[in-house]
């Protein structure tokens, strides 16, 4: 606790919690932080809205100690400090949940708790009982429901999260930092997350929300600050400015989120899923007996949180993963067992999640990550065992004008240097370029800005209208919405229910991806 | 037969003690994050400093064993001070840099010893460690200890439960306020601590002197007992007791008339066969710290 | 092939830092000079006089010995027999490396060779001309075999391949010996002779080196050098290995298979430390030998392939390097300088080059900084 922090009842008019004032940093090259001056109140709850890049997450790192300003100062209760490091920031009452948890998983709740604060015995040992015990109390207090024993690889993505918040409320925060906290949540979970915010600051907390969800915002900000390109646009009070406006604000210009979409005409059947199991790397069963068709001409839509099946059902789809039951048909042929070139030679092309992990040997140059999928097939492969460069960077060149992908030397870039949203089109650019029947796509705009998002949403609209059967696996709700024409929604591994995509309610959905699937006259009930 | 098994008693212990000692440094280096190649190279350090320094205390005193160990013990540590320079503070590859004090070890003992003793090897001395009760070396009494002391440090001490976290995520022990760099540092320290330890006390007991061939693959036999022992000390104080004593069995088959026939080098080569049929069939790579090998970024959220 | 930094504009010294960081040629001169430079400081640290370390290096690279002023070109003859084998074991681990494998079993993957190509030298029938190159090419098979194997136990079982050759190279050494024994006639150290068509021939080097033992094996090695650049750099084959090496995932997504992968890669860097084996036996020796010890070849190729970074002229001239540090040790032990010394120098270079790999990251976090500074100003790049 801050020496000089009065208990909530008494505070007699708002102050300050923390101010930052002209707030500069800079990494080579780019500006991230721009003379943004941001001033939040006791027992406020403040959003920070901005795109990808704009430098929300690193004007919190710099309060956060992780960083230090160029230029700028910072208040915290009124008092001036200087924040070296975590450890500082945590002594004044600082925390921040961060968006990608940084837990211990082979440590219990309890222990991730005390990890670096660990109450001792008389011989200096680590007392683990007493922690539990600490743990239970303050699980009570503020309403975070965990099981101080259990491992962290075990349980749920919304408890580590009450993990997470329990960390920094161990320490004392006062101040609390939430980093794009329901990137990772189904929506009921995040409606549980709304509400322990704002139960935190009934309890005197502060809470600073960083998040793109302008929905969120609406729900339970006070005041919200927007960032756009390293600097402040404005800080606006939330109740009176809608949603339309904020996006205008984080953007810098009107924001059209639907899509242009002509009508569907679908045809055949291309994908057909049938009663699968596919058994996941843990061991257990992460697909069960699922089943699913796409159309020539449609985008079906997987909606879901992460971690409930889908990334073991693209694996099984494109042959990363072995089907342990049940078949997968690609115009009729049964490809279950055939080996991804096969597949790829069939006609399915595969956008993978993680451009970086999957997507692309980023060591390789542009040429070499367009010809991933077709260099053993002329005419980039030559004879039997040589390659054609050339052939490889003519066809290079060609996609590199067709779909704009942005690279400092043309088909000689190290795809590493390039932007992540040319990256993707580079991606997607190679997968279209197998004239595909089918295209899984997963995750496509993850980490991009909304310029490559309505572009990559173009593209992905064109290629349904040209008659490719389209997958898409997204998190993100909203862009399932905009894109499908129908939505399935998946839960533990299984495909709960499938919706048409127009008109949908999007509550309907959510609920699915919950598990429970919509039949007339059920009354929604408190998930376990 | 049954009685020369017993005798053996006393001999596996001699070969299990430095595969144990070097082993634990290992564990503690590898679930701090940073695997550590260099056990080979640094018990040859270990090996050498104390063979020199005992061959030279020999005829002064009577503690010039124990002095030998202890300067070994320091020599260790300053050599691995370079591994740790390299692969945690300037995040170099692990494996090279453990590579490359192997290396180094090699040739900068056996150069020593020319300078030192005019030859390729150091002198032998009179009279290494003398066994005590039983025929049981210091040694297993020392390893025994050390495990226990690994064992109490990791599990009950905060300085090794922010340790072994440093292993598993180090982007967590970081936001919590840990000092990853510090605490790999003092992990690789005490490995390479161990490792002299380790190598001191197998030229005192196994031999009378150090050369080129002293160390011949113990310590990746205890790298290999780090991986089969799954990380635990438990584990590695097992999986130290196997490899030992097939060490110990390929020396000591000779002597037991039903196996004369076989050729020595059956028995050269059984300890390391031993060792690469248990990676082989108990290959579990999940076991591992989930972050060794990979140097430490400090970044945002 | 060297890659330089994309930072452009007059910054002067930052400039010329970064170049230098980014070109691999440039930071593994600097990185041997330094391992000299350190060598030179230990060796007059023992006080001994660091010239005769030069005059012999001197006196290998070019046959003229300094204090006498007599020109011997055997010296230079000895410098390349010296350095084929460790150009082979360079390119048997920078082979590996290149598919992101840590191969440090050439030692035995060279014993293997060695002992193969032996069996053949003694047993085949002596037909001119094909005998030694069928005893070669044994030698290569046969540790293709041997290091095949260890690729494929890290692609079935995800056996560490560091520990596996490791265990292997003592394996190796000691079946060596045993098999060896096992020929008629043969003793606790040599069997007999091999016959006369066995033997590397040596031709017109011999009359061109002074007698040294220079043989015709040295095109083998620069055919093989050739191989190694024409199967990664063009061949679908090394397309695939690099892919493996450098992004394993991605190249598991474009179809690649891992276990084809690990395993064809570990058999040709297998290949090319058993081809080094058997030269150095059918080459340098006229009877096999039951070894007594290691030849060390395969264990210095890994200081050889890191300071070439892996690629095939890089191995070819860090191997030159390293022969010429091996062959000056008699030369070195008759000036006073001991012979570990280069070992020691050895070692050094293989710890400074493990510290490239922070200088990479370096370079790679300024050149995407770079292109995100470029793309900042243009008012980004998607829209």
């Amino acid at each position: 606790m801050t020496d000089s922090f009065p208990s909530a009842a008494s505070v007699p008019a708002r102050e300050w919690a923390v101010e930052m004032i002209g707030i500069r940093k800079v990494f080579p090259g780019i500006v991230a932080n721009d003379n943004v001056t941001l001033r939040v109140k006791e027992r406020e709850i403040h959003a920070i809205l901005g795109e990808n890049g704009a430098g929300k997450s690193t004007l919190m790192s710099v309060l956060f100690g992780l960083y230090s300003p160029d230029a700028g100062s910072i208040r915290v209760h009124g008092k001036e400090v200087r924040i070296r490091d975590p450890n500082d920031a945590t002594a004044r009452g600082i925390g921040m949940v961060h968006q990608h948890f940084k837990l211990v998983r082979p440590y219990t709740v309890s222990e991730n708790i005390i990890l670096g604060k660990e109450p001792r015995n008389f011989l200096g040992e680590v007392d683990f009982r007493a922690a539990d015990r600490r743990i239970a109390e303050l699980s009570d207090r503020y309403g975070l429901a965990v099981d101080p024993r259990a491992r962290v690889e075990s349980i749920s993505v919304g408890m580590q999260q009450r993990a997470e918040i329990l960390k920094i409320l161990y320490r004392n925060a006062d101040i609390l930092i939430f980093d794009e906290p329901t990137a990772v949540l189904t929506p009921q979970e995040v409606d549980e997350l709304m509400t322990i915010l704002v139960r935190l600051r009934d309890e005197g907390k502060t809470v600073i929300l960083i998040t793109h969800k302008l929905r969120e915002i609406k729900a339970v900000a006070e005041r919200c600050t927007v960032l756009r390109r390293g600097r402040l646009v404005e800080t606006v009070d939330v109740a009176s400015t809608d949603e339309s406006r904020l996006a205008e604000m984080m953007v810098g210009r009107a924001v059209d989120f639907n899509v242009a979409k002509k009508e569907g005409s679908f045809g055949d059947v291309v994908l057909s899923i049938r009663d699968i199991d596919v058994r996941a790397s843990r061991g257990h069963l992460g697909v069960r007996r699922l089943s699913l068709d796409v159309r020539a001409g449609e985008i079906l839509g997987i909606a879901g949180v992460d971690g409930n099946g889908q990334t073991e059902l693209i694996e099984a789809i494109t042959g990363l993963r072995p089907v342990e039951k049940g078949s997968i048909f690609m115009d009729g042929r049964d490809i279950t067992r055939a080996s991804i070139r096969s597949r790829a030679r069939a006609g399915m092309g595969h956008v993978p999640e993680d451009r970086h992990r999957h997507g692309l040997v980023l060591d390789f140059r542009l040429d070499e990550n367009l010809a991933l999928r077709t260099f053993d097939r002329p005419p980039i492969l030559r004879s039997r065992f040589f390659l054609d460069f050339k052939a490889m960077a003519e066809r290079a060149r060609a996609l590199i004008a067709e779909y704009d992908i942005r690279s400092g030397s043309g088909p000689a870039t190290k795809a590493k240097s390039m932007s992540g949203g040319n990256q993707q089109k580079a991606i997607i650019a190679r997968e279209i370029d197998l004239s595909p029947r089918l295209l899984v796509v997963a995750q496509p705009t993850r980490g991009l800005d909304v310029g490559a998002i309505e572009n990559i949403h173009r593209r992905i609209v064109a290629e349904r209208d040209k008659g490719r059967a389209i997958l898409l696996v997204s998190f993100e709700l909203d862009e399932v919405l905009a894109l499908c024409d129908r939505i399935a929604a998946i839960s533990k591994g299984e495909i709960v229910g499938i919706v048409e995509a127009r008109g949908v309610d999007e509550r309907v959905i959510g609920a699915m991806m919950a598990g429970r699937s919509q039949t007339a006259g059920e009354t929604a009930e408190r998930p376990s | 037969m049954m009685h020369s098994l017993l005798d053996m008693v006393p001999s596996i212990l001699m070969m299990v003690a430095p595969i144990l000692i070097a082993a634990l440094g290992g564990l503690v280096s590898e679930r701090s994050g940073v695997v550590n190649i260099a056990l080979e190279g640094l018990m040859g350090i270990g090996a050498f400093s104390a063979a020199t320094v005992h061959v030279l205390l020999e005829k002064s005193t009577d503690m010039s064993v124990w002095i030998a160990l202890a300067v070994a013990m320091a020599a260790g540590l300053v050599i691995s001070s370079i591994h740790a320079l390299a692969s945690v503070s300037l995040n170099a590859d692990q494996v090279i840099s453990g590579t490359g004090i192997n290396l180094l070890a090699t040739g900068g003992t056996v150069f020593l010893c020319e300078i030192i003793f005019h030859q390729e090897r150091t002198e032998p001395f009179e009279l290494g460690m003398m066994p005590g009760p039983g025929g049981v070396y210091p040694t297993a009494y020392i390893a025994i200890a050390v495990l226990l002391i690994v064992w109490y440090l990791l599990y009950r001490r905060p300085w090794g439960f922010r340790l072994r976290a440093c292993g598993e995520h180090p982007q967590a022990a970081a936001s919590a306020g840990i000092d990853v760099k510090r605490t790999r540092w003092i992990a690789v320290l005490i490995s390479g601590a161990l490792a002299g330890l380790a190598g001191a006390s197998l030229v005192l007991t196994e031999t009378i002197q150090y050369t080129m061939y002293t160390i011949n693959g113990a310590g990746f036999i205890a790298l290999a007992a780090v991986s089969f022992g799954r990380w635990t000390p438990k584990g590695v104080g097992g999986a130290s007791l196997l490899f030992g004593s097939a060490v110990a069995l390929a020396i000591y088959m000779v002597n037991i008339t039903v196996l004369r026939f076989l050729p020595p080098e059956f028995f050269s080569i059984l300890p390391y066969v031993i060792t690469l049929v248990t990676l082989v069939v108990f290959s579990g790579k999940d076991y591992a710290p989930a972050a060794a090998g990979q140097p430490f970024e400090k970044g945002g959220s | 092939m060297s890659e330089v930094s994309t930072a452009k504009g007059p910054r002067g010294g930052k400039a010329l830092l970064d170049a230098f960081i980014g070109s691999n040629g440039a930071l593994s001169v600097f990185v041997v000079l330094l391992g000299f430079a350190c060598g030179t400081l230990i060796i007059m640290a023992v006080g001994r006089n660091p010239d005769g370390m030069y005059l012999a290096l001197l006196q290998t690279l070019t046959g003229y010995n300094a204090t006498s002023h007599v020109w011997n070109s055997r010296y230079v003859g000895e410098w390349l027999t010296a350095s084929m084998p460790l150009i082979l074991s360079g390119m048997s681990m920078g082979f590996a490396a290149r598919t992101g494998l840590f191969n440090i079993g050439a030692e035995g993957q060279y014993i293997v060779g060695l002992t193969a190509a032996q069996f053949v030298a003694l047993f085949f029938p002596p037909l001119v001309g094909l005998h030694w190159i069928l005893a070669v090419a044994a030698g290569g098979l046969a540790a293709a075999f041997w290091g095949g194997f260890v690729g494929w136990l890290r692609a079935k079982y995800a056996v560490s391949e560091v520990v596996a050759t490791i265990m292997l190279n003592y394996i190796a050494f000691f079946l060596s010996r045993y098999l060896t024994r096992l020929i008629p006639d043969a003793n606790t150290y040599r069997t007999p002779s091999f016959p006369e068509t066995a033997l590397i021939p040596r031709g017109f080097l011999d009359e061109l080196t002074n007698h040294s033992r220079l043989s015709v094996g040295i095109f083998v090695v620069l055919a093989c050098v050739f191989i190694y650049w024409l199967v990664l750099e063009r061949t679908k084959l090394g397309f695939e290995l690099r892919a493996t090496g450098l992004n394993r995932n991605a190249a598991l997504y474009a179809g690649i298979s891992v276990t084809r992968s690990f395993t064809t890669s570990m058999a040709i860097a297998g290949a090319f430390a058993g081809i080094a084996g058997a030269i150095v036996a059918l080459g340098s020796f006229s009877y096999g030998r039951v070894l007594g010890g290691y030849d060390n070849y395969g264990f210095n190729g890994i200081a050889v392939a890191l300071v070439g970074n892996s690629r095939a002229g890089g191995t070819l001239v860090s191997g030159l390097l390293f022969g010429m540090l091996a062959s000056a040790q008699p030369l070195m032990q008759s000036r006073q300088i001991p012979k570990e010394i280069t070992w020691i120098i050895s070692g050094l270079v293989v710890v400074f080059v493990s510290l490239r790999a922070g200088f990479r990251l370096l370079v790679e976090w300024r050149a995407k900084v770079a292109a995100a500074r470029g793309q900042a100003s243009t008012g980004g790049d998607d829209a």
